[in-house]
């Protein structure tokens, strides 16, 4: 079963003058088609105002369809109704990591999203530290948060989503305010609940080096879905992707720049392995 | 140099005290408060004494640690003893120029400056035993008959209890503007009180448009996290009173009956 189905959506951002007379009107999200199936590590990639935050934002019903449906879990967001079950299915993580903790111990805020939707005290306590341990901060769980690292923060912000037992997480460019080292730290913890867990990701970037692992690839521009396929797919079209303002990781370019002087590398090279791969076997 | 100001100087400990409901220690401090001002004479503020230095030893909080709460309060204290000693109508003792030392304004300013002292004293047990979210806890939690009258309590304490986490983020941030400023060429140092108000103003203006932009992240963060207000909530760390709550009860209760005995010997 699709965990998410969008068809036809369509959000406008209506700017109104102090008459409450429409002033301007900006399409964020043109008519998407996407469809995720459970368990999936689904990435979309997008430039600035590409409409991909505002796509996320509808998964979580943070936003609601101006045309078209989206159904999360088989609940339509729109309706009213659905709001709380929706945001149980589909946990949100935000950007920044200081604006999305809102207690001050790490422990405390992992158990606010079980708190507000009224699971019982124990229950919650196994649940933080379940929590806390798949994405490995269950020893820093007496800890302020001002005092970890942005990716430590990121992780407790995973954990926080984690413990109301969501069936999928959203990352809304969860690591576009981190240094390399917290950037791995919080994808690797992201694959791992994916792998481990079985929740499905929906991981929004536009980090090329984040989408290679992914099972399917979504490339937003102006609003609309301009490619999909998988990474292998999305990365042999070098060309498509430069007109969306998107660069491809350095080792497809180099694979491509290679290709294009006549030596035979294969497509949609991902990994340096494959490429060292493939570049042994034609020396032979 | 703004980072190291902390707000709710918890000293951790592990004592009865630290351990107590913190709406126990709300309540002993009103009483502990209401009863340095009722006490007039020797012996109340004997047993205030006694029961203070009590609470102290149990807290495990070097006194060292209490005094310093006093410093800040000096001129204050000292402010409030000399109107007392000079402006108390009564028997003259000592007469110079226009200003006059009563045996009343002697008392007064002896009685003042003690409860000052007991107070900012009694009062820092509590706050140095309670970390700022027991203390939001305990007042929603003593406050909630007010919701009856339509007080959003809960909004209150959630609003208190962001406010505490925010104040170090806020407090950084500061310092980063104010060091982005001044690598500018911006001056906070120097100049008379009404300039350097002045040049506050290019702090405060980008400080303020990003407190404004967190507090928007934080309210959507809060609802894709399910958060609809105090209705419907359950509590990871409910308070609920142990045996130990409700001895200090019975402990207060005494001391505000013997204080009230004895407080106008």
């Amino acid at each position: 079963m699709n965990i998410i189905k969008a068809r036809q959506l369509v959000h406008e951002y209506i700017r109104r003058d102090e008459e409450g007379n429409v002033e301007s009107i900006q399409t964020a999200l043109n008519h998407v088609d996407i469809d995720v199936k459970e368990g999936q590590f689904i990435a979309i990639l997008g430039h600035n105002g590409s409409g991909k935050s505002t796509f996320a934002k509808h998964i979580n019903a943070l936003l609601s369809p101006t045309e078209g449906s989206l159904w999360v879990d088989g609940k339509d967001v729109a309706d009213e109704e659905n709001i709380l079950a929706v945001r149980q299915t589909a946990g949100m993580v935000f950007q920044n990591p200081d604006n999305q903790i809102i207690a001050s111990v790490v422990e405390e805020d992992v158990g606010f999203g079980p708190e507000n939707i009224g699971v019982p005290t124990e229950t919650i306590w196994t649940r933080v530290a379940d929590s806390l341990r798949s994405v490995g901060m269950l020893k820093y769980r007496n800890h302020s948060p001002n005092k970890l690292s942005g990716g430590q923060k990121q992780r407790v912000a995973i954990a926080g989503v984690m413990a109301m037992e969501p069936k999928c997480i959203v990352l809304d460019e969860p690591t576009a305010m981190l240094d390399p080292n917290g950037r791995k730290e919080v994808l690797r913890a992201v694959r791992e609940l994916n792998q481990k867990k079985g929740i499905t990701i929906i991981l929004i970037t536009h980090y090329m080096e984040e989408v290679v692992d992914a099972d399917y690839v979504y490339v937003m521009d102006k609003g609309e879905v301009v490619m999909k396929g998988t990474p292998r797919e999305i990365f042999s079209q070098v060309g498509k992707l430069k007109e969306h303002h998107l660069d491809v990781p350095q080792v497809t370019l180099l694979a491509d720049i290679l290709r294009q002087s006549g030596i035979n590398v294969p497509l949609g090279v991902l990994t340096r392995e494959e490429l060292v791969e493939a570049i042994m076997r034609i020396a032979g | 140099m703004l980072r190291d100001i902390t707000i709710g100087q918890y000293y951790p400990a592990d004592s009865v005290i630290h351990k107590l409901d913190p709406r126990v220690k709300l309540f002993g401090t009103l009483i502990y408060v209401i009863s340095l001002f009722c006490i007039k004479g020797v012996v109340g503020f004997v047993v205030a004494t006694f029961f203070m230095a009590g609470m102290i030893a149990l807290s495990k909080v070097p006194f060292k640690f209490m005094v310093k709460g006093l410093k800040p309060i000096m001129i204050l204290m000292l402010i409030t003893a000399l109107f007392n000693l000079f402006l108390t109508p009564g028997d003259v003792l000592v007469s110079f120029w226009v200003l006059e030392i009563t045996k009343e304004g002697v008392q007064n300013a002896v009685l003042m400056t003690i409860r000052l002292i007991y107070l900012i004293l009694g009062t820092s047990v509590m706050t140095l035993t309670t970390t700022p979210n027991q203390l939001t806890d305990g007042l929603e939690k003593s406050l909630r008959p007010l919701n009856k009258i339509k007080v959003p309590v809960h909004a209150i304490a959630m609003m208190m209890s962001i406010a505490l986490r925010f104040i170090p983020i806020l407090i950084e941030e500061t310092d980063k503007i104010m060091k982005a400023q001044m690598a500018r060429g911006a001056d906070f140092e120097n100049g008379n009180m009404l300039k350097r108000i002045k040049n506050m103003i290019p702090l405060l203006v980008p400080l303020f448009v990003s407190a404004f932009r967190r507090a928007d992240d934080l309210a959507m963060a809060m609802e894709a996290r399910c958060y609809s207000g105090g209705a419907g909530r359950t509590k990871m760390k409910p308070l609920t009173y142990v045996k130990r709550d409700y001895i200090a009860y019975a402990v207060i209760i005494v001391y505000l009956l013997l204080s009230l005995l004895c407080g106008r010997i």
